[in-house]
């Protein structure tokens, strides 16, 4: 494979984000968006030609250096990249959910002042997502995780002058840098073992470094101890308890950015990860069962939190966190592909799902309460179709994308004898009646039923006239959003049905990944599933018999009784179960316990250092003390030195003698 | 030309300070202008020096040697290697900031202002290039004066108590060194710094110019107890007077602990390298904590660079730890790498961040953070440098800020885990003092009538953010030519630190 070719790939998203950085006031708004929109179509174009040629072209993988970044005690740090079909499957995902997002942005931010901004963010954003996922090793993975985490502070706190929106952007940077806290150490464990960060070495040495117990914490494995620490990176990154608390605030950011970055790429910076190392991981069942846990709990507490919100974007972010808590579980089955997979479906119809919100919101002027929608359905109907579709797939309704991925999942955790299998069975199929639930809550709540954006456009209009002029509430009725927003939805909604369909027999059940996935033949939960495949379509109607459909089917007629049918139950089931209710409300106490217990005793920490060690110990005991001790000094030297010629003479006797007398013995 | 290179380097900047100095106040703008092209002279005079300096060999080069007091066999003796010249650049680098944020900025005495930085530049390039100990010695000491009346001339209110403690806390712990290179010129017969680092020494000698240097290094880096007069000074000084402060003066503690206690007293290191893990990890830690809290801007970014210059201490003593965990010295120098180039990168991004609180504190009077908030508004440019330089101070890859704090990291897992997982503490913490900062600096709602008046950069300001933005991203895309450098310089010190000096 041509280098240069592979080169242009990250290059052009970022020289156009450069130029419309740095240069946008001269560019312009369409010089802009036309010039990051081509750098990312050409990213794409090269991405989908690179599949094509690894794929149907029979071309090898390619691992290369690009360039040297630094050689320091012999150790070569390359910026490099390994183009696999891993690799590339990432690439294309993300150059053509990144391509979708750069157009619907035209729209959605066409009044915004910092569009020029936004654009040049959002490439930066491409570049760096696209350095994590090609790179062949640690120190570049690492160079594109944290770039990542930057844009997406950039991102977050976007609209800067909104208080929540920049507590929310130092929230999600400190959270993830938590992350890559046990990211880094695991980075350097792995270095001590092999003398290098290429991935090939680090991958040849597993097995070996497997054998090696590293002498903390009374002893562990030194395996298990990488893949636990690289593991709490991808926590930070993809959001799993308990450091997931950043990504419902990260809704602050503008919804092409809940979309692009906080649902379809970034967060599944981490899946991508843990599937690259599976070589890793795979020799480290302890540090797997770490993972199955985590990711069930997140699956299943996560999408409960979903359903008591009535923000919309907010039960989206739920629901990705609730979905990447699945691909998560897949991961510590040993089920790399079906995370994979999962996590290419998902990032089509949950980056649908986003932007069919972000349509509603433009529709309902800035508004995302779902109690203040409704009935939707009639004045947009092309959004509420693509979001339709989307829900279908999220809640994984036969031959739709999200039940080849997310079945699997559910079937493969079954199958995984790993310590902490049966909790993250009864999590994952739970979880299915729960994503139904919050989802179907959704659509109804928007699209059907009473049209709620009466009442309170009437109640404000009422009293508050002088508000209602600007509020943007007005009595004007929904509307169906431009083509630049709606054209993306349509784009989106076609692979969030069929994907699934055609590629689940290559990708999952076929050779796609071949050797740039490892599984162990003892864990290969997938090559017992892929015994039982014959063909998508015959899959899916085996799908209407499984328990995962009949959860969600529950989901769905539990959703219509209280949303659509009796009102009235949700709140005698609210006050009836009202510790619930707080527990969820309070989002089981994760911020509650950040804010109040640990931010302020870390500020207590530092006070104190400062106030009792720097400023009292050091300054007040050690210097000012040696000062006055000085000053006392010299206060003593001071009387000696009292100009009068006699006591001069005195002491000049008296030093005489004595010197005389030290003589004298001494002789 | 190469011949007399660095006497050029030192002696240029020295002259055209006396010059700026004679020329007087009532010809600033013509003192000025020299100020300006004589800083400017100085950098391209750092050209050929890295154009032909010779990456294959840890000898020194350029070197000069001229009779100074032959009484005591002092020469006037002059050399840079892998370790000193990049650090020199630096300096020559630094300087031209400094003269140009005082530009429009400094009314009272300018020509005395300017007289004072050039003459520090001369005396700080002497102090890395000299390799004659009591010329070090006297180039060490004479830059305390400039400092000293830069900080109590041009400094803030309570500049006279921070003057006297930062002379008196740097000049206590330089008696100590003068001590023992006396000693060692005593034992050696003269003050050749090759010759003290070849001087067989017992564990006892050992012992005590460990501690002398430790005491004379430690202060100025500063390590861990000895740091409080560093946020004073910086409080109080110029805005210049903090950047080279910051940039330059630090890093004279880290060249010291390079120079003369690892090669000359390797033993002594070796069996007191805890006691330095600890000091340098106590800074990271604890600093970084004290830093969370502080109210003022100035003093955050001066507890900020505690933190920082932890790493240079840390990376710098590990070779030790790293043969008894491993039994062989690979991986310390990738910890001698980490801390130079932190040195190099903190000397950038310090510099940068006190720059940024210059510009603020030019317009608004107040370094107080309570008094900041929206400046994103009103001064767009200026808040992209600050963020940039903010980030590149959280150690963040593709900037500087993070090659040293990496290699450090990597090489400290080496020695231990726990050296690694206390010294990735910063991780968080370094996020969140400085991110904090920005957040309540930065951005937000325009804050009071006083940020909403605020203006945003003009073109002399843009100019020295933009370079060190220039520097601070190159050194972190491409930090090899900088390794390259170092390296076999680096390569020499780790076999001299590791090796024993006892005589048998």
């Amino acid at each position: 494979m041509n280098p240069h070719l592979l080169i242009a790939i990250p290059l052009a998203p970022l020289i156009a984000a450069v130029i419309a950085g740095l240069a946008g006031r001269w560019i312009g708004r369409i010089g802009a968006h036309t010039l990051t929109i081509a750098g990312v179509a050409l990213a794409c174009g090269l991405s989908l030609y690179v599949l094509k040629q690894l794929y149907w072209g029979g071309v090898a993988a390619f691992n290369g250096p690009v360039y040297t970044w630094l050689v320091s005690d012999g150790v070569h740090i390359q910026v490099g990249f390994l183009i696999d079909r891993l690799t590339v499957l990432m690439m294309s995902v993300v150059t053509f959910v990144s391509l979708c997002v750069h157009v619907y942005t035209i729209g959605y931010m066409s009044d915004d002042p910092g569009y020029t901004r936004f654009f040049s963010y959002i490439s930066l954003f491409t570049f760096a997502m696209l350095m994590l996922v090609m790179s062949n090793n640690f120190m570049q993975l690492f160079f594109g995780w944290e770039a990542v985490g930057v844009v997406s502070y950039l991102l977050i706190g976007f609209w800067y002058t909104r208080p929540s929106a920049i507590f929310a952007n130092l929230k999600a940077f400190i959270v993830n840098r938590v992350g890559d806290f046990g990211f880094v150490i695991g980075i350097a464990a792995v270095f001590s073992f092999t003398h290098s960060l290429s991935y090939t070495s680090a991958f040849a040495a597993a097995p070996q470094i497997a054998q090696q117990t590293l002498p903390v914490f009374g002893g562990v494995n030194a395996l298990t101890l990488i893949c636990v620490c690289l593991f709490i990176g991808a926590m930070g990154k993809s959001a799993q308890v308990p450091l997931h608390v950043w990504l419902p605030d990260s809704m602050e950011g503008p919804t092409p950015i809940s979309a692009l970055i906080h649902a379809a790429t970034m967060v599944t910076a981490g899946i991508f990860m843990v599937a690259r190392m599976s070589p890793l991981f795979e020799h480290s069942d302890a540090a797997l069962s770490f993972v199955l846990v985590i990711g069930a709990t997140t699956a299943f507490f996560m999408g409960l939190l979903g359903v008591v919100n009535n923000d919309i974007k907010r039960v989206i972010a739920y629901s990705t966190l609730s979905q990447l808590g699945y691909m998560t579980a897949a991961l510590g089955a040993s089920a790399y592909s079906a995370a994979i997979f999962h996590l290419m479906t998902h990032a089509f119809f949950k980056a649908l799902l986003f932007l069919a919100a972000g349509s509603v919101i433009i529709g309902m002027h800035h508004e995302q309460d779902m109690r203040k929608m409704g009935g939707l359905a009639k004045y947009m109907p092309v959004t509420a179709v693509t979001c339709w579709i989307g829900g279908l797939a999220l809640v994984a309704t036969p031959f739709f994308s999200g039940f080849y991925s997310k079945d699997a999942i559910i079937e493969a955790v079954g199958l995984t004898h790993r310590w902490g299998g049966t909790y993250a069975y009864w999590c994952v199929l739970l979880g299915a009646f729960v994503t139904s639930l919050y989802t179907f809550r959704l659509l109804f709540m928007t699209f059907h039923g009473k049209e709620r954006f009466r009442d309170v456009a009437a109640g404000h209009g009422h009293g508050h006239d002088a508000h209602d002029a600007h509020g943007g509430h007005g009595v004007h009725e929904p509307h169906e959003s431009p083509w630049v927003v709606t054209v993306p939805l349509i784009a989106l909604a076609i692979p969030s049905v069929l994907i699934g369909y055609f590629t689940v027999g290559k990708v999952l059940y076929g050779t796609y990944f071949g050797s740039a996935i490892e599984v162990l033949p003892q864990h290969d939960v997938l090559a017992r599933l892929a015994a039982d495949y014959h063909g998508p379509a015959a899959l899916a109607l085996e799908g209407f018999t499984g328990l995962p459909f009949w959860f969600a089917l529950a989901g769905l007629v539990t959703a219509w009784l209280f949303v659509l049918k009796r009102p009235d139950w949700a709140d005698a089931a609210a006050v009836k179960f009202a510790w619930l209710k707080r527990i969820l409300d309070q989002k089981f106490y994760f911020d509650w316990f950040n804010e109040q217990v640990l931010a302020r005793a870390s500020r207590a920490v530092g006070t104190g250092l400062w106030k009792v060690g720097d400023q009292g110990l050091i300054d007040g005991g050690m210097v000012n003390g040696t000062a006055a001790s000085v000053g006392w000094f010299g206060g003593v030297v001071r009387r000696v030195q009292s100009g009068y010629l006699y006591s001069y003479a005195f002491w000049i006797v008296i030093g005489l003698a004595a010197l005389l007398g030290w003589f004298l013995v001494h002789a | 030309m190469h011949d007399h290179l660095l006497s050029l380097l030192i002696w240029l900047p020295i002259a055209a300070g006396i010059a700026v100095l004679l020329l007087g106040e009532r010809n600033i703008v013509a003192g000025r202008w020299l100020a300006l092209a004589a800083s400017l002279v100085a950098l391209a005079l750092c050209v050929p020096l890295m154009r032909d300096f010779d990456t294959h060999t840890a000898a020194m080069q350029f070197i000069e040697k001229a009779a100074w007091i032959p009484r005591f066999q002092a020469y006037y003796a002059l050399g840079v290697d892998g370790i000193s010249m990049p650090l020199v650049v630096l300096t020559a680098l630094m300087t031209i900031p400094v003269v140009i944020a005082g530009w429009q900025v400094i009314d009272k005495r300018p020509a005395q202002y300017y007289a004072a930085f050039l003459i520090m530049e001369g005396l700080m390039i002497g102090v890395f290039s000299a390799t004659d100990a009591l010329l070090f010695y006297f180039f060490w000491e004479a830059m305390l004066i400039p400092m000293f009346l830069i900080i109590g001339i041009w400094g803030g209110p309570r500049r006279v108590y921070a003057t006297i403690k930062f002379f008196l806390y740097t000049f206590l712990g330089s008696v100590f060194m003068l001590a023992a290179l006396i000693y060692m010129y005593v034992k050696a017969g003269n003050y050749s710094i090759a010759s003290f680092q070849s001087l067989p020494l017992t564990l006892t000698e050992q012992r005590w110019i460990f501690a002398a240097f430790l005491l004379a290094f430690a202060v100025k880096v500063p390590m861990w107890p000895v740091h409080t007069w560093l946020p004073d000074a910086h409080v109080e000084a110029p805005t210049g007077g903090s950047v080279i402060l910051a940039a330059i003066m630090l890093k004279m503690g880290g060249y010291g602990f390079l120079r003369f206690s690892l090669p000359i007293v390797p033993d002594a290191c070796r069996e007191l390298d805890g006691l330095m893990i600890t000091l340098s990890l106590i800074a990271v830690i604890y600093i970084g904590f004290v830093a969370l809290v502080q109210q003022d801007m100035k003093k955050l970014i001066a507890y900020s660079s505690i933190a920082h210059m932890g790493f240079v201490t840390l990376g710098a003593f590990l070779v030790y730890a790293i043969v008894r965990t491993t039994g062989i010295t690979t991986g310390a120098g990738m910890g001698m790498d980490g801390a130079m180039v932190q040195m190099v990168s903190h000397g950038l991004i310090s510099g940068a961040l006190f720059l940024c609180v210059g510009v603020l504190y030019d317009r608004m009077h107040s370094r107080q953070i309570a008094d900041y908030g929206g400046v994103v508004n009103t001064m767009p440019v200026f808040a992209g440098f600050m963020v940039l330089f903010a980030l590149a101070n959280t150690g963040l890859p593709g900037t500087s800020g993070f090659v040293g704090e990496f290699l450090v990291i990597l090489a400290s897992f080496k020695a231990s885990f726990w050296y690694a997982a206390l010294a990735a503490v910063t991780l968080i913490l370094g996020a969140g003092y400085t991110l904090w900062l920005v957040k309540r600096v930065v951005f937000g709602p325009i804050a009071n009538e006083h940020v909403a008046e605020l203006h945003d950069i003009n073109g002399r300001e843009f100019l020295i953010l933009g370079v060190l933005a220039l520097a601070v991203l190159l050194l972190g895309v491409w930090p090899e030519p900088l390794l390259k450098v170092m390296e076999p310089s680096i390569q020499h010190l780790v076999s001299q630190a590791a090796a024993t000096k006892i005589p048998v």
